[in-house]
């Protein structure tokens, strides 16, 4: 996934080297001091641009329309809200707030933001736990207009405790195999009773993804109208 | 909120007007802008802090604009009073004209003396220059 941090001072610097060293995360910090990009460009590989996030134009041209994340983790709360409410305008389907300031946190809950305290730590706690559940995983283009994607349920899937039967799935999609928390894939069947942790490969038309998402995920996960 | 030349502009001609206005700027120095004869408050306080608003009766009232020098700051005011302060009529001035198209679409109404003025201009050079 493609992963945009706004500011590089510590936060960002050490959610980025964590992030990289884990999965097939691409990943950028958009920094606005040049001499703090020059400092921590070498050590990130440079993965570092200079700019100010809270520009509609930098995060144009930092590709934030294909990111799957962007984490706003400078210093002033109102460049956080400003930088969270741009991405997630241009269609980024999950962004994060750092709050530097506690009684901030009530306006990014009523803007619909998620949000973190400062520390780095309970950053890449809240992503690395919640990214699985609030992401479906395109896998792979079919024929006639299908995909094949992966979803992960969560506890809060409305999926959890029925079988694949009983879920209103959209027109023409199928669940077509489950891997359960052991890896073990089963076909599903009409005694198939699907939990949390199951990952389930469904075979759906591309335009329904957000019939799909409500159906597997639930409806308060993400913000992506 | 922010009592710079156009802050304290707006402030003293909605008091002339007969308003009951309130202005709030965090540096107290800047208060002093405003004509002798104004009858509004003069609030010392950051804008983008609840308390301060709270301070400056941000419950009681009917218009919020916000003025200061940062666009981020009068955004994220701006939402404070509307979201979570209920205020009925918020103006937000953002100078750059990308953002300010991108804030009026998440519900806030905005103002860009950038590309308002920029325009004016404009207009003026396509008039014959006046006599």
């Amino acid at each position: 996934m493609y992963i945009i941090i706004a500011g590089g001072g510590k936060v960002g610097y050490y959610l980025a080297e964590e992030l990289l060293t884990g999965d097939d995360n691409e990943l950028l910090i958009i920094e606005k001091s040049s001499a703090r990009v020059t400092e921590i460009g070498d050590r990130l590989d440079g993965t570092v641009m200079v700019g100010d996030a809270c520009e509609a134009s930098v995060l144009d041209g930092a590709g934030v329309s294909r990111a799957g994340l962007v984490a706003a983790v400078t210093g002033e709360d109102e460049d956080n809200l400003v930088i969270c409410e741009i991405a997630r305008y241009r269609g980024v389907p999950r962004v994060l707030a750092r709050v530097n300031d506690p009684k901030n946190a009530a306006l990014f809950k009523k803007r619909g933001i998620e949000t973190t305290v400062s520390a780095t730590e309970a950053i890449l706690g809240q992503i690395e736990q919640e990214l699985p559940v609030t992401e479906m995983i395109p896998v792979m283009q079919l024929h006639h207009g299908l995909e094949l994607v992966e979803v992960r349920l969560s506890d809060t899937s409305p999926a959890v405790g029925r079988s694949p039967r009983e879920i209103l799935l959209p027109p023409e999609a199928l669940v077509a195999l489950i891997v359960d928390s052991g890896g073990v894939p089963r076909i599903p069947g009409a005694d198939t009773t699907l939990t949390a942790g199951d990952a389930l490969v469904v075979v759906a038309r591309a335009e329904s993804r957000t019939m799909l998402k409500e159906a597997l995920i639930g409806g308060t996960h993400g913000f992506d109208t | 909120m922010g009592c710079g030349r156009t802050g304290s502009m707006i402030g003293a001609t909605l008091d002339g007007a007969g308003h009951q206005v309130t202005v709030l700027d965090s540096n107290p120095d800047q208060l002093r802008r405003l004509p002798e004869d104004f009858r509004g408050q003069k609030a010392v306080g950051n804008g983008m802090d609840g308390e301060a608003l709270e301070r400056a009766g941000i419950q009681e009232m009917d218009a919020f604009i916000a003025v200061t020098q940062g666009d981020n700051r009068n955004y994220f005011a701006s939402q404070l009073a509307k979201e979570v302060y209920g205020v009925a009529r918020v103006i937000c001035r953002v100078k750059d004209p990308r953002r300010q198209e991108i804030f009026g679409h998440l519900g806030i109404q905005t103002y860009s003396p950038t590309s308002a003025g920029a325009a004016t201009m404009i207009e003026m050079l396509q008039q014959p220059e006046p006599a």
